[in-house]
């Protein structure tokens, strides 16, 4: 059964005034797997994610979720799209004047019809995937850094996404912590549409979980494919990256 | 950069911040014509915005109150027009300085409260957080603000008004010797209850103006603390102007040649 593609970058270039973020990019993100891009920090990762999220127009090129420009959509119609999609913030971007139950709830509440007890539950289920039921009525100020982040992730889940984004999910958790969001990202995967796409550095938990590997250098995707095949890859500058080695043709 | 860039740059510059700000208004006066408000939010805003700047607008109130009625009522007196001062105070804190004087009490404390609010969501991206979850943030954050000071600024001016008669009338009974009753049977031929209303009207516009232009510049927000800063600032300067120049046009609209 050929692979069914549920956002898709075409040719997208990006640039912020004289700096160029990004050139020339097209990656299919495959329904059903995991996505993950890796390089160097302040490659546009993020961006990459920002982009299909729609919070950012490219310069030049198309981004399509379930074939839909998100380019080219009022902002009206994209919030229907976005309502399919979560995205995951690096520094959970946590509204900090609501309790960590009312964050996560917060998606179910402005969107859906729910009934307050019905998402309770779903909030329950979602704060407990991550290990913080405890911590339900606490303010994000009140918060560890890596709470945060894990509160973040149960915000990004609580909705039942088509396609998740998690922008760097593990960076700065502990050992414990980073192996509990990996097995959660690919236990998510399993659901029948369950997509994922994560920017991460953490090359143990990418290996674990990654269906496919996107690596970008220089505002280029220089290698894309199967997470084996880029591992395989011959190209020096990812055969460095991944080996975490100073020699070679990435300027330190 | 020579003189045309220059030129050509801030002109570029301003219709691109009066688009934003008509766009924000549009967006904000379209969630509110569809009824889509967030209640308690708007209850909770109004007592942060409104009941809280209370205190300050009775205290610049009364004291206006206070030297209008000074620097008019002895001199009245000495020219036998003590009748007319109750007029005078009522008549100026009813038309102009009720208004006014509330608008521009809370452009500084709530306007600034507001930008710096919201600009803090932005540079924590907050409020990236909240388009990305499809929550628009002119529904969500612009639009409850906005309804609580239409709703509180008639109501702190409707306070200033009285208070700044009251004072008026305290200092002409103290220095000029002129009776409570005197000063208030004077005021209340001075000004009518048209007079009031087309002072709460202009407050209308000037709750419009403090809330839109805090939060535009509050979204506008760019890079960190500093950016928080600078927006706050601008948002009291903007709206302290837009109030002025808003303040004109209506008292020419309403009073016209006769004002």
């Amino acid at each position: 059964m050929p692979e069914r593609v549920i956002a898709r970058l075409e040719d997208v270039s990006l640039a912020f005034g004289e700096r160029v973020v990004l050139k020339n990019c097209s990656l299919d993100i495959v329904e059903g797997a995991i996505t993950c891009i890796v390089g160097l920090s302040g490659a546009g990762k993020s961006t990459i994610l920002r982009l299909i999220d729609g919070l950012i127009k490219p310069s030049t090129g198309h981004v399509y979720v379930r074939d839909q420009d998100v380019c080219h959509t009022s902002e009206r119609e994209l919030n229907k799209i976005r309502r399919s999609i979560s995205l995951s913030f690096q520094f959970a971007a946590l509204l900090d004047s609501l309790t960590l139950g009312q964050n996560v709830s917060l998606p179910l509440v402005e969107n859906t019809r729910m009934a307050g007890a019905a998402i309770a539950k779903v909030v329950d289920k979602a704060l407990d995937a991550v290990g913080l039921q405890y911590a339900y009525d606490n303010l994000p100020a009140e918060l560890s850094g890596g709470m945060l982040k894990r509160a973040g992730f149960a915000r990004a889940i609580v909705t039942d996404p088509e396609l998740i984004l998690y922008d760097e999910p593990t960076t700065g958790l502990d050992p414990i912590s980073v192996h509990m969001i990996t097995k959660t990202i690919m236990r998510l995967r399993e659901r029948s549409s369950g997509t994922a796409v994560v920017t991460s550095h953490d090359l143990p938990s990418i290996y674990m979980m990654a269906d496919y590997m996107a690596m970008l250098f220089e505002g280029a995707i220089i290698a894309y494919g199967p997470c084996d095949d880029v591992r395989k890859s011959q190209n020096p500058i990812v055969q460095q990256f991944l080996a975490g080695e100073e020699a070679g043709p990435i300027p330190i | 950069m020579n003189v045309l860039e220059r030129v050509g740059e801030r002109t570029s510059a301003f219709f691109e911040y009066a688009g934003g700000l008509t766009d924000l208004t549009a967006s904000s006066l379209s969630f509110l014509l569809r009824a889509r408000i967030r209640f308690g939010e708007t209850v909770a805003q109004a007592y942060l915005l409104g009941y809280q700047s209370l205190a300050i607008v009775l205290l610049t109130s009364l004291f206006t109150g206070m030297v209008i009625s000074l620097e008019s009522a002895v001199q009245a007196v000495q020219y036998g027009f003590g009748n007319i001062v109750g007029t005078a105070v009522a008549y100026a804190s009813a038309r102009e300085l009720g208004p006014m004087l509330t608008g521009i009490v809370v452009a500084g404390r709530a306007g600034s409260a507001i930008a710096a609010e919201i600009g803090s969501m932005v540079v924590t991206e907050q409020i990236e957080a909240l388009r990305s979850m499809g929550i628009e943030p002119a529904r969500y954050l612009v639009v409850p603000r906005l309804l609580a000071l239409i709703v509180m600024l008639p109501l702190l001016t409707i306070f200033a008004d009285v208070i700044s008669i009251l004072g008026g009338a305290w200092v002409a009974k103290t220095y000029a010797h002129i009776a409570y009753a005197d000063f208030m049977q004077s005021a209340r031929t001075g000004i009518s209850m048209m007079d009031l209303d087309k002072g709460l009207v202009k407050t209308l516009v000037f709750a419009a103006i403090i809330a839109l232009v805090g939060s535009f510049q509050g979204l506008r927000t760019r890079g960190g603390a500093a950016g928080v800063g600078k927006s706050t600032t601008g948002a009291v300067v903007i709206s302290m102007i837009l109030i002025f120049i808003a303040n004109f046009a209506l008292s020419l609209i309403f009073y016209g040649a006769s004002a």
